[in-house]
């Protein structure tokens, strides 16, 4: 058992993968010498050359397009996006080609692409470097959306989606890359498959619901909860698109209440989606509405306020109050 | 006079530059052979190219261009009744993509816009097949990787960016090729657009991408002079074909109506593509004689005697004098042309009924490779649904 950052996770993770298939190949925007503006793809074209580590032109429609064409050719790329602000210009490529080609060739052709964007706010940046688009592309279909919250996950899902015959955009929460964690590099767990979600943590009177940057906060809201005498379930949802659906099902039938945490805009967001089905599929177990907390309907704000915009222990908190006062 | 008062001399200086600015964007000079009278000329690179072609290619030539323009009235007359939502008439463009797709070799990969009929024929797809799109029972038709000729694609220049990675694809199998011996072919990559697509900022990144990795594609743009109701001169302030010198490998302009010409610079251009040697961008100077799509009407936006002018540089009818004088072909050669036409025409009107409504269950099965929990649900969902009905049908019964 190792013990490294999410950055290092997904460095190894690209590394195993860049090991075990010939195929697979990363491109991106200063992702060779400068190893990405995060390092993730540290010493990477070292090892395996300029030709499986493509330091491409600043072009995000193109890195995606061709990527799209490699993988027409029997190739698993893997772009990265340098901020999740900038993946705007290959959000035609992402959602009119990526997404469909699939289902437009009957099946005869797939597109194993997959899109790393580091995402999220609260590392005081400037505008485009915070969002968290991922509810734009869980919009369409075709497309599987992952985000690990710790590294045992980034080190196993990075793999996955690679493997993954569908495209897969791979959220990496940014404000989290050097969080530390064990990591089992021999044995995936849970891990083995990157859409289902995982409990971490068993509760009986309310269950929270985040993925990605929020996981830890939801576990800190679940820690302060004790306090008041409160036992709460907090699951890693760990797949945006496809939501497991079956794992957030069963424990509301558990606990009768449902708080979803994300740092997107709740408006249009997956926390809305999540509250919809679960209200169908669970509606006579719920004790109280399921309870959204995420971000404001505004473009994401200067970093200097960004805190009062950020889902926090506290505003967990309030919404749990609000749950359990029905 | 105001503040802004220039010094003196700098207008002239200003108009003097101007004037060398534009001249730089003057016309290239076009390749062209078989002129519009149907006598064959020379060039000084791809004569020796055009030579290679003997006479029973130029009767395919000849037999594939009328064929698809048989074709294409035929789909027309199918839109008009009712049988196809919309078609994309290529009427004035045979020569361009006849004698394009012919320079290309099996092992070669095409990506079309939407326009490639003649592409397509050449490249043996079932025409059948490629109307499904446009009846509205498949987003695609055929199988792209039977004749290495992919799927058209709506959104325009899309495809240009699949062509790149395709040939840096291609690339990286020579490489893995060297280390394990392979006897494969050199293969390169086509990707076809148009004079509007060029517009498209993919269009850019395309050749950015494709300058700086030497990526095996040529660019073949059909300029044919209207992107719907816009022409060319608001897309372009220079000859498209000079833009391949701003990103550094060749740009050729060549008669498009001149099948001769198209091929042989095809021809070309694609043993430099497959020799390592880079992209080449190949602008073919046409003209879409018919209208952009049957919901277009090209009398609101375009004089008829353009399309006069244009209709006397036919690409039929200068091959068809050029086979004739030269006594390469008689009549009962072309007889034989629109007698296969016909056929082919009969084969599309009945193939064209008969092309099965899909079941909406394949639409689940293909939006994603692998099993996925969201579709299986609403899948399940839709069964049940349906099954409500069949159940009352036979209540009722």
């Amino acid at each position: 058992m190792a013990t490294m950052t999410i950055a290092k996770a997904i460095n190894e993770g690209l590394r195993a993968s860049l090991k075990s298939n010939p195929k697979s190949l990363l491109m991106g925007e200063d992702i060779g010498h400068l190893g990405g503006v995060y390092r993730v793809t540290d010493g990477l074209i070292k090892e395996f050359g300029a030709d499986r580590v493509v330091d491409s032109p600043l072009a995000e429609s193109g890195i995606v397009g061709t990527a799209i064409g490699l993988a027409l050719r029997g190739y698993f790329p893997v772009c990265e996006i340098q901020f999740d602000g900038f993946v705007y210009p290959a959000f035609n490529q992402i959602t009119t080609q990526l997404a469909k080609i699939h289902a437009r060739s009957h099946g005869r052709l797939t597109v194993p692409v997959v899109i790393r964007i580091p995402y999220g706010g609260g590392i005081g940046s400037i505008e485009h470097h915070s969002e968290s688009p991922e509810a734009l592309f869980a919009h369409t279909a075709g497309l599987r959306i992952i985000s690990p919250s710790n590294a045992h996950d980034a080190y196993w899902m990075i793999q996955k989606a690679i493997e993954c015959q569908d495209p897969v955009i791979f959220f990496e929460p940014k404000r989290r890359y050097w969080l530390k964690g064990e990591v089992d590099v021999e044995n995936a767990g849970l891990s083995e498959d990157p859409f289902k979600a995982h409990v971490v943590r068993e509760g009986t009177d309310a269950t929270i619901v985040a993925y990605g940057p929020l996981v830890p906060v939801a576990l800190a809201a679940a820690n302060a909860a004790i306090e008041d005498g409160r036992s709460i379930e907090v699951i890693d949802l760990r797949s945006i698109s496809p939501v497991d659906f079956d794992t957030v099902e069963e424990s509301v039938k558990k606990t009768g209440r449902l708080i979803v945490a994300h740092e997107a805009p709740t408006f249009g967001g997956i926390g809305g989606e999540i509250a919809a089905r679960i209200s169908e599929r669970a509606f006579l177990h719920l004790e109280a509405p399921v309870i959204r907390v995420g971000g404001f309907h505004m473009p994401y704000p200067v970093a200097k306020v960004e805190e009062d915009y950020l889902p926090d222990i506290d505003k967990i908190l309030e919404a749990l109050d609000r749950s359990l006062a029905y | 006079m105001g503040s802004t008062q220039l010094p003196p001399g700098t207008d002239e200086t200003l108009a003097a530059t101007s004037a060398a600015v534009a001249a730089s964007g003057e016309p290239v000079e076009m390749v062209q052979l078989l002129g519009p009278d149907g006598k064959l000329g020379t060039d000084p690179v791809f004569s020796d190219y055009a030579k290679r072609i003997d006479p029973e290619k130029l009767r395919v030539f000849y037999a594939d261009m009328a064929r698809i323009r048989r074709f294409d009235q035929e789909a027309t007359a199918l839109q008009r009744q009712g049988e196809l939502a919309l078609w994309v008439p290529l009427t004035g463009q045979e020569a361009a993509q006849i004698g394009s797709a012919h320079a290309s070799q099996p092992q070669d990969y095409i990506f079309p816009t939407y326009r490639e009929h003649g592409v397509a024929l050449v490249r043996n797809v079932d025409l059948a097949e490629l109307l499904k799109q446009f009846r509205g029972v498949s987003n695609g038709g055929w199988d792209p990787r039977g004749n290495n000729f992919h799927l058209y694609t709506l959104v325009l220049a899309a495809q240009t960016l699949h062509a790149v990675g395709y040939a840096m694809g291609i690339q990286r199998d020579q490489k893995l090729a060297v280390a394990g011996d392979s006897n494969d072919p050199k293969a390169a990559v086509i990707a076809y657009f148009g004079d509007g697509a060029s517009s498209e900022g993919d269009v850019h990144e395309s050749m950015v991408f494709a300058a700086s990795y030497d990526a095996p594609v040529v660019f073949f743009c059909q300029n044919n002079h209207w992107a719907i109701s816009v022409p060319t001169e608001v897309q372009t302030k220079v000859p498209l074909a000079n833009r391949a010198k701003g990103y550094g490998f060749p740009g050729i302009r060549v008669d498009g109506n001149d099948v001769i010409a198209v091929h042989a610079v095809t021809e070309w251009a694609l043993e430099h593509a497959r020799e390592g040697r880079g992209p080449v961008l190949i602008e073919a100077y046409t003209y879409r004689v018919g209208a952009h799509t049957t919901a277009d009407d090209p009398t609101k936006y375009r004089e008829l005697a353009e399309e006069a002018a244009w209709r006397e540089k036919d690409p039929l009818e200068r091959l068809e004098k050029y086979l004739r004088t030269e006594g390469l072909a008689d009549e009962a050669f072309f007889e034989q042309v629109q007698a296969d036409g016909d056929e082919l025409a009969k084969y599309v009107r009945s193939t064209t009924h008969g092309l099965e409504v899909p079941d909406i269950r394949d639409s689940f099965a293909n939006v994603y490779a692998e099993a996925h929990p969201l579709i299986a649900e609403e899948q399940a969902w839709f069964e049940e649904y349906s099954a409500g009905f069949e159940a009352d049908q036979e209540a009722a019964n």
